[in-house]
């Protein structure tokens, strides 16, 4: 493997990483700071990448359909978590695991009814579609470029949401100890629900940018939501920053194995969570 | 077979037992009844659920006994599954008895090595690496040529199970079959009954409620822990090897997480902590599922809603409904003065007595 497409395969890397990022973290978020598995983030990805398709074609253009996406992702998450969720927290996690994999059945039948279960292709908006030369012969498309720049600038609002503003202060304290933030006259229950609706807004950008890469297909979402829960517990629950580094780790892990490794490519981040298990059980970073 | 049943409950209740003794009869004499042609597809789709619930049973034992929440579960049934359709013969029928043997070994070496590695974890770490661990055996059928990578692998022809002394026994005939698997669930619901009686069965009740006090009082929980995952995955393996020889066919598909979640959801379905509800659960959720596809084309669609329902309405499981019921029954005329809310609540007292009691006379 020469050094230009030793390159090309980081830029993936990474790019595949930011994005699994996004995802993870909605996850870990919601996980860390309410106590709830849901299985059915995955399906907010898939959801994205829907929304992508639907949007692009009726707004004519991607980076039009992107912002209003993200709109009615936090309403629907907002939403969501008033019907389905908010009674979920004193339920043990097994009737969590449940009710967010019925939720799960009727994303992906609704999905079914209502689009079909073609695959579908998102075109890259006209703005972004060309490509950068790297040595001679190699190019590589800007579209990437822009969903990592994306991603890095995702990640860097998260990280300035939670370390420096109050909203930050008060989902770190209520990661912390929820009948104390509560008793100090902050609503719990709005505050759960905004983070619920950047959660799931998170997986929807991921899975909108994604779209004109991925290309949208059924079963998108479980696909994502496993590899997320490998990044999660290397990264250790409920730490973004540890979602961050693991995400990268399996972003390399995974680019690289398809290239030198194309039969059993689909093992080797298992093998690793494996191994880190074995190294450390509760995960890279501890949560905070 | 139903003589050996009579201490199956494990709870010792009279009533129980023979309500084991009436469902299992009733099984029984099932085919003797269905003997019309069209009704082979009945005896076919009854075997299917019983084998629905030995799988059932197998995760109750982790779920409800042992506190470990396993949402990998298929791993161990797809192991068997695969073990049978690569030990069996091409050339003419194979011996049953020894490819039950590989199928349940390969279903115990996976669920060992599995578990050595995902008891460091707890909670909810565990639901997440018993999945990924799943999915990593879902891509090793899936991805590697193996057994036919996506396609699956077919049993080219049904085992024979030869009985000392007596003539070859086949399981060609649906309803000999049938009986087969019946046969396989009772020696389920009797093993796991008297593992549960037992010092073992009494110390994985004991690791559910409070590890650290099990550990305190001596007992190496890990060791504990990991006998039990390995014998769910056993008897998981049983009901794979049992899927096997029904279909002759196996693909990745019974390693994927639905599989496992579906599992999971027989269990929830049926009512956690009890026998009873795992093949409760297993019954109506199989029954349900095949109702539903008969309506609509996106039946999953009303099978989400079902178990959305279910969680919401029933979180203590079916076994929990005559309790339900009998409160709610009761309450009219022992209202004097009490509001609706206040019959509500005892309705809520009696469905949430269900895991004291049992729990405790298990430990």
């Amino acid at each position: 493997m020469d050094i230009v497409s030793f390159l090309i395969q980081c830029l993936n890397s990474v790019q595949y990483g930011l994005l699994l990022f996004l995802v993870a973290s909605g996850l870990t978020l919601i996980f860390g700071i309410m106590g709830v598995i849901n299985l059915a983030h995955g399906s907010f990805y898939m959801l994205g990448a829907y929304l992508a398709f639907a949007l692009a074609s009726l707004t004519g253009n991607l980076l039009i359909a992107v912002p209003l996406g993200i709109v009615l992702a936090v309403a629907f998450g907002y939403v969501l978590e008033w019907v389905f969720f908010s009674f979920l927290y004193e339920r043990d996690h097994l009737q969590q695991v449940l009710m967010t994999y019925g939720l799960i059945l009727v994303f992906e039948e609704l999905r079914s009814i209502l689009v079909g279960d073609d695959v579908h292709g998102v075109p890259v908006p006209a703005l972004l579609d060309g490509s950068l030369p790297i040595g001679n012969d190699m190019t590589y498309p800007i579209y990437r470029l822009c969903i990592s720049a994306v991603c890095l600038l995702v990640a860097a609002a998260m990280y300035y949401v939670i370390r420096r503003t109050r909203l930050g202060m008060m989902i770190r304290a209520g990661a912390t100890n929820r009948e104390m933030v509560q008793s100090l006259g902050i609503n719990v229950t709005v505050l759960y629900r905004v983070v619920f609706a950047l959660g799931v807004a998170l997986a929807v950008l991921a899975g909108m940018i994604a779209a004109p890469v991925s290309s949208v297909y059924p079963g998108m979402g479980a696909q994502v939501l496993i590899v997320c829960f490998v990044v999660v517990v290397i990264g250790g629950i409920g730490s973004v920053k540890g979602a961050l580094v693991a995400s990268l780790l399996l972003g390399f892990v995974d680019t690289f194995g398809k290239v030198f490794w194309q039969d059993a490519a689909g093992v080797l981040i298992y093998l690793l969570m494996a191994v880190i298990l074995l190294w450390k059980p509760q995960g890279l970073f501890k949560a905070g | 077979m139903d003589t050996k049943l009579s201490p199956a409950p494990s709870h010792g209740n009279a009533r129980v037992a023979f309500a084991w003794l009436v469902a299992f009869a009733v099984l029984a004499s099932l085919p003797l009844l269905l003997t019309a042609d069209s009704n082979k597809f009945y005896i076919e789709l009854l075997s299917k659920v019983m084998i629905m619930a030995i799988f059932a049973l197998s995760l109750q034992l982790l779920i409800g006994y042992t506190g470990l929440v396993s949402l990998g579960h298929a791993a161990y049934f797809a192991a068997a599954a695969y073990a049978t359709a690569m030990l069996a013969p091409e050339s003419g029928p194979g011996n049953g008895w020894l490819l039950l043997a590989g199928a349940l070994a390969a279903a115990a070496a996976l669920a060992m090595l599995v578990g050595m590695l995902v008891l460091r974890t707890r909670g909810v770490y565990f639901i997440m690496v018993t999945l990924a661990f799943a999915q990593m055996v879902y891509f090793v059928f899936h991805d590697t040529k193996i057994a036919g990578g996506s396609d699956g692998t077919y049993i080219y022809f049904r085992p024979e199970f030869p009985v000392p002394g007596l003539r070859q026994m086949t399981v060609n005939d649906p309803s000999h079959f049938y009986w087969m698997v019946w046969g396989a669930m009772g020696v389920t619901v009797v093993v796991l009954t008297l593992l549960l009686r037992s010092r073992f069965g009494h110390a994985l009740v004991g690791i559910r409620h409070n590890e650290q006090r099990m550990r305190a009082a001596g007992y190496a929980t890990y060791r504990y822990q990991l006998g039990a995952f390995v014998a769910g995955g056993m008897l998981a393996g049983l009901a794979g090897f049992l899927y096997a020889v029904q279909f002759g066919f196996v693909n990745p598909e019974i390693a994927s997480w639905h599989q496992s979640g579906n599992a999971m959801l027989m269990v929830i379905l049926g009512g956690v902590g009890s026998l009873a509800g795992a093949v409760l659960g297993a019954f109506s959720f199989v029954l349900v599922a095949e109702w539903f596809s008969t309506m609509t084309k996106h039946w999953q669609l009303l099978m989400g809603g079902f178990i959305i329902v279910a969680v919401a309405l029933l979180p203590r499981g079916l076994v929990s409904l005559p309790s339900v019921l009998r409160v709610k029954m009761r309450a009219p005329g022992a209202r004097n003065g009490g509001t609706a809310g206040d019959d509500d609540d005892t309705a809520q007292e009696a469905g949430g007595e269900r895991r004291s009691p049992r729990n405790t006379e298990a430990a």
